[in-house]
């Protein structure tokens, strides 16, 4: 996947240089081309791969971060529990920038309640969701995002509610959140770098199509499927802190996002009027869609300044893993006390 | 009768939620402040207000500070249990009783006395709600004046407890006076019970295993900490909390030097621990059995992937409603082999204060040292029963981190590879996210890797990985806290125990010695066992190993781990609820030194 032109990013890296190792993932699958933009975004970003930690759960999608970023420590946790691990890491360094890859069965079934805590103590993740209403990695069965209707490849019909991952996101606060098709890197990759940019949690949910399980007729995220849904909200450009490119746009078509560090997000206006920063706009809009069987995609909810994870926790600026004992163990002293009141019975510093 | 002195347990039956927390605390610390060897017993049901709770208070000349299973001396506070617990004192034991609550008829060889509590109340206070509060404090007073224990020192210990709030302080102290004047002017003390001054506790602390855990976790330098609230752990982290609040938190700009979090369960807070031991950071959470279970998956991701990280489990009794706030020991093989595949951890046993707080340092040093999930198994009646202790000595060793490469060592290796053996201790080197050498990158993952952390399936690398496992196993032998032994050269009989049992064995010992059976005694301290384990079995003709559950876990883990000696290994098991007492032991170790063959059976069943 190396560019050929070998040109450099601000980080001094080629395009190669963010690669991982080679997918086995079955060839077409959507998540194969996720990875690529990926790639593609924190190459455009000039991300740092040492700053950088991947992470997923279990499932085809979360095997991916071995296909990207091979210059990043990775952490391919267990079903449906990364949430857990990546607020773990992310207090360990709050210096890192965490790329999550999962996917709909980690997320919405095994994982949606640690999902959902992460979502409420906005730390800070790209989590990506690589969605196509289907396990995988196990065969073909009916996730949780499936919508009522979609048939199996051997013709059950799901007739369960699906559950909408950027609903929920939205409702618990989620600070950043985007819907987005596989088979549309010109949307992915400006939400990608926009996330990478956001400090708090930042939800993608990507409709994946699943080759093997899922891209018959019936199914409603097979290509065929999705491509004749899909209705784009906006054309969306990511404008990064450090390039000082001015956009210019017809007044009234275009609204710009600024996040809080200096980057901007322009989104073009393409059908109706979309606002992306009203919360009511957006789960309506997400309701309707659903109403109308059409696939909203774009950036359907965004507030940049929420306060993270490690804020809400006043940490120090120094990430706690690399504290010295000086700065973590109390001085004599603080024990000599602490002894005197357990002995005199005065009130321990401890709640009693 | 001649005057017992020094020497009987004291029992309050209340109900809880009465406010009688606070007056046994008076007692017990007023009593220790005489120079009086005590311990207390808060025996309590998962409730929060109204259901029977017991709290026995034991003073000891001897020093003696487990659970005695009888009491001589009882407060009648709680109506419902009245009956069932007059009963349990037997002949010469006294009875002090509130008397509105009626009681049936009592032997007379029990010294009763009845105490009008709530007259004595009425020109106190007339506030309803704060009677019922301090009406413990009658008690108090009453009890002070029947045994004698120093008015200076029942008034030292409310000023010191209850310092922070003068209105109560004062309110508090009316009543215990009250008791105490009406118990001088109106009882006639015909009970030989008494307390005298001695000189047993003049540098002593008294601790809750949970708060000693806490001390101990913030001298090891813990700066991720999490957890979900579950008896008997919670107060754990909850003076954990306290001390971080206080100790680790810049006074100018509050900043703090640690992230603890309430997770949303077990599962995510040990997913927590091990992102951010993986990190880099010293990460620890706390629970009982039933997070423990849910920890399985994760325990197991730990082991195989090499991620440092503390668990203290805080044992109380199985799964649900019924008996929550009951200790126990019946966590142990459970723990120690948690998840599914082959799985060994590190176990740490504190059997004192003392333990927990140093056990809940090296916890820490050794999960990082050995790259694992380290265990650390206390239980309810070591963690939230006050204990009498020697104050703890500040850490002066600094801290093991472990294999970590920095960046000037990774600079200078021409490849690093993550699994790999290089030292022959079965412990290899690790990374941490954010370094900027590209060759130290690895990705971490369950059981597939080989030693350069690459994906694979071949058999001889996933064997290779097993018994580089088990060689770090090994290491940890060397490494964990050895047992403490105490020898007899006469003695055939070896006793065995862990945790808190030890407190049970120190005056089984005395006991068995007094009926001609002197004990040698192996107090383990950790799993996996070290080499002290085979030479005591072996120098023994019979080995009994006590503990508190049914099957007499330790008893197999001693068996498989000693094969030949198998058949020298006894079990004694207790599994009541209630805190092991000695002479439950001693009787179990006379009884089969009597009958050799006869098993064990249900030992614990009938206490
Ligand atoms: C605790 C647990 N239960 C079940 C499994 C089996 N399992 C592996 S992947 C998977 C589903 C993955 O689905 P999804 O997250 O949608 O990923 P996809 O393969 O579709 O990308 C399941 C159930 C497991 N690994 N762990
Ligand atoms: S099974 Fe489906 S989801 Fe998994 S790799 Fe193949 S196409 Fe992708
Ligand atoms: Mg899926």
């Amino acid at each position: 996947m190396s560019d050929p032109t070998g040109a450099r990013n601000r980080a001094g890296l080629t395009r190669a240089d963010y690669d991982g190792a080679k997918t086995t993932l079955c060839p077409g699958c959507g998540h194969n081309a996720i990875t690529g933009g990926i790639i593609q975004a924190a190459f455009e970003a000039g991300l740092e791969p040492s700053k950088v930690a991947k992470l997923s759960g279990i499932g085809c999608s979360s095997k991916t971060p071995a296909y990207f970023l091979g210059r990043s420590h990775g952490f391919n946790a267990v079903h449906g529990r990364m949430p857990s691990i990546a607020t773990g890491v992310s207090v360990a360094n709050r210096e890192l920038l965490l790329i999550g890859v999962s996917g709909d069965g980690d997320t919405a079934s095994i994982g949606l309640g640690q999902f959902c805590h992460l979502v409420r103590r906005n730390v800070p993740v790209v989590y990506i969701v690589e969605n196509n209403g289907v396990y995988g990695l196990t065969k073909g069965q009916f996730s949780a995002t499936a919508d009522v209707g979609s048939t199996q490849k051997s013709g059950r019909v799901n007739e369960l509610m699906p559950v909408d991952l950027c609903a929920i996101a939205i409702e618990l606060g989620c600070g950043f959140v985007a819907r987005s098709f596989s088979g549309d890197q010109k949307q992915l990759r400006p939400l990608l770098k926009a996330a990478f940019a956001h400090r708090g949690t930042a939800v993608l949910d990507v409709i994946s199509p699943c080759v093997t399980f899922a891209d018959h007729e019936g199914s409603t995220r097979s290509y065929a499927a999705v491509k004749e849904h899909d209705a784009p909200l906006h054309e969306i450009d990511f404008v990064p802190y450090f390039e000082d490119t001015s956009v210019d746009y017809e007044p009234g078509t275009t609204r710009e996002v600024e996040m809080p560090d200096g980057s901007s997000i322009y989104l073009k206006k393409l059908a109706a009027d979309y606002d992306p920063t009203s919360r009511e706009h957006a789960l309506r809009a997400i309701h309707e869609a659903r109403a109308e069987r059409k696939l909203i995609t774009g950036l359907l909810y965004v507030e940049p300044d929420l306060p993270p994870f490690e804020q809400e926790l006043n940490l120090v600026e120094t990430p706690l893993a690399h504290l010295t004992l000086e700065q973590v163990r109390p001085p004599r002293r603080v024990l000599e006390e602490i002894m005197e009141e357990l002995r005199t019975g005065r009130a321990p510093g401890g709640v009693s | 009768m001649g005057p017992v002195i020094n020497d009987f347990s004291i029992q309050v039956a209340t109900v809880n939620g009465s406010g009688s927390q606070t007056a046994n605390g008076i007692l017990l610390r007023a009593i220790f402040q005489m120079g009086i060897p005590v311990s207390g017993k808060n025996l309590f049901p998962s409730n929060i207000a109204g259901l029977p709770t017991w709290f026995t208070i034991r003073v000891s000349r001897h020093g003696y500070l487990a659970r005695r299973s009888a009491s001589e001396i009882l407060v009648v506070m709680n109506p419902e249990t009245a009956a069932e617990d007059v009963a349990a004192i037997g002949p010469g034991g006294v009875i002090v009783v509130n008397d509105q609550i009626r009681t049936p008829p009592i032997p007379g060889d029990r010294f009763v006395y009845h105490v009008p509590m709530a007259k004595l109340l009425e020109p106190i206070t007339t506030d309803v709600r704060l009677r019922k509060l301090v009406i413990n404090m009658i008690y108090v007073g009453v009890l002070a004046e029947l045994l004698g224990i120093a008015e200076d020192e029942v008034e030292r210990a409310l000023d010191a407890q209850l310092a922070k709030k003068p209105i109560a302080l004062a309110l508090n102290h009316r009543a215990v006076r009250a008791g105490w004047e009406w118990a001088k002017s109106n009882l006639e003390k015909r009970d030989p019970f008494r307390l005298e001054r001695m000189d047993a506790t003049a540098r002593s602390i008294l601790i809750e295993g949970n708060t000693a855990a806490a001390l101990g976790a913030m001298f090891g330098g813990v700066t991720v900490v999490t957890w979900y609230p579950i008896t008997p752990s919670s107060s754990l982290i909850e003076s954990l909390g306290g001390f971080l609040e206080q100790h680790r938190r810049d006074p100018r700009t509050g900043e703090a030097s640690y992230a603890m979090i309430q997770a949303e369960d077990e599962i995510s807070g040990i997913g927590m621990v091990l992102g951010a031991g993986w990190a880099g950071a010293r990460a620890m959470t706390s629970t009982s059995g039933p997070g423990i279970s849910l920890m399985a998956e994760f325990a197991g991701y730990g082991y195989f992937a090499e991620i440092p990280a503390v668990i203290w489990d805080v044992q109380r009794i199985g799964p649900s409603t019924g008996l929550p706030t009951r200790t126990s020991q019946g966590d142990l093989a459970f723990v120690h082999g948690l998840s599914h595949g082959d799985t060994k951890h590190p176990v740490l046993l504190p059997a004192s204060v003392a333990d927990c707080y140093a056990f809940a340092m090296k916890a820490f040093d050794l999960a990082e040292r050995l790259q694992t999930p380290v265990f650390v198994l206390s239980d309810l009646d070591l963690g939230m029963n006050v204990w009498m202790s020697e104050p703890f000595a500040y850490p002066e060793e600094p801290w093991d981190r472990g294999k970590v490469l920095g960046e000037e060592e990774l600079a200078k290796l021409r490849k690093f590879e993550r699994y790999r053996d290089v030292d022959g201790d079965g412990i290899p080197y690790r990374t941490l996210p954010g370094t900027k050498d590209a060759k130290g990158v690895y990705f971490t993952r369950g059981s597939g890797h080989d030693e350069a952390a690459r994906y694979t399936e071949r058999p001889a690398d996933y064997v290779a990985t097993m018994d580089r496992l088990a060689r770090k196993l090994e290491t940890a032998r060397t490494l964990v806290p050895p047992p403490a032994i105490e020898q007899d050269e006469s003695a055939e009989v070896g006793l065995i125990a862990f945790g808190s049992t030890r407190w049970a064995m120190i005056e089984a010992r005395d006991q068995l010695r007094a009926a001609g059976i002197p004990t040698g005694y192996l107090l383990l301290k950790a799993l996996p066992f070290t080499a002290h384990l085979a030479a005591f079995v072996g120098r023994h003709r019979r080995v009994y190993v006590v503990e508190q559950n049914r099957d007499g876990q330790m008893a197999d883990l001693v068996r498989r781990e000693l094969p030949g000696e198998a058949a020298k290994i006894r079990s004694i098991t207790h599994y009541t609820g209630l805190p092991v007492d000695a002479r439950s032991v001693t009787d179990a170790v006379l009884a089969m030194e009597g009958a050799p063959a006869q098993p064990p059976l249900a030992q614990g069943a009938a206490r």
